[in-house]
């Protein structure tokens, strides 16, 4: 069974079957896939001096993978070449757990790391999907940015970040 | 008319409601919407300012007009994070 590129999803995440589509369909597409980058976001043990005993994501299911269709068009515009999917896990995770993992695929290197972090960047900036850390002494929500997916102010901050 | 409200995370922790239903004049933007939830929760008039909407599970501006039967959802910040 094959699955799918963009998913948001409360099963626990792996890298290796998603490298394996996206170099298996640059393949199918033509120049192939020689390089393959790989961001793994992971649930860490304390926050702004804080332990952490565990998160809780949540996600508004469907706007979160039309927010990576559009990461993944936008990607497809800036670099042609280049592929990405993006899981992210929702519900409970306990520390060490991955949270969200992005792999880009490209002819070269150089793509393939530019696309990998522009993605997380802009999963950052515009999916749907909230943060509950909870410590060994309170919990709190994560909030960063308003999501606004065309704010291009926004775009090009996640550009300059991956483009380095 | 009627909407259908759908709120998250902190939204839905300060209000205890992940969905209700809310009567707009025909017409209403989203925005008139966000103000008479605001009037039956004050707790969410703090939010204004940073929060974003969709309609129908695309993202909308909170002057999109909006229509009988709309779900009309409100998201606090996303989760961001430093980088």
């Amino acid at each position: 069974m094959s699955i799918p590129r963009l998913a948001v999803t409360r099963e626990p995440l792996a890298v290796e079957p998603l490298a394996a589509l996206l170099e298996a369909e640059g393949r199918a597409l033509g120049e192939g896939c020689g390089a393959l980058c790989t961001f793994v976001g992971v649930v860490r043990a304390t926050h702004a001096g804080r332990r952490v005993r565990y998160l809780e994501y949540e996600a508004f299911e469907p706007l979160a993978v039309k927010a990576f269709e559009r990461i993944a068009g936008e990607i497809d515009a800036e670099w042609p070449a280049a592929r990405v999917a993006i899981h992210h896990r929702i519900g409970r995770l306990d520390v060490g757990q991955a949270s969200v993992v992005v792999v880009a695929s490209a002819a070269h290197r150089a793509e393939a790391f530019e696309a990998c972090r522009y993605a997380i960047e802009r999963v950052k900036q515009i999916a749907p999907i909230w943060k509950h850390e909870f410590f060994t002494d309170g919990d709190a929500w994560v909030e960063g940015a308003t999501a606004a997916p065309d704010d291009e102010a926004a775009r090009g901050e996640a550009r300059s970040r991956a483009c380095v | 008319m009627r909407v259908k409200v759908q709120l998250f995370a902190r939204l839905r922790e300060v209000t205890g409601q992940s969905e209700c239903d809310c009567d707009v004049p025909d017409g209403a933007s989203v925005a008139a919407v966000w103000q008479a939830l605001c009037r039956r929760h004050a707790a969410l008039a703090p939010f204004g300012r940073s929060v974003s909407c969709a309609v129908n599970e695309d993202f909308a501006p909170m002057s999109a007009a909006v229509r009988d039967g709309d779900a009309v959802a409100f998201l606090p910040p996303v989760s961001g994070g430093a980088c």
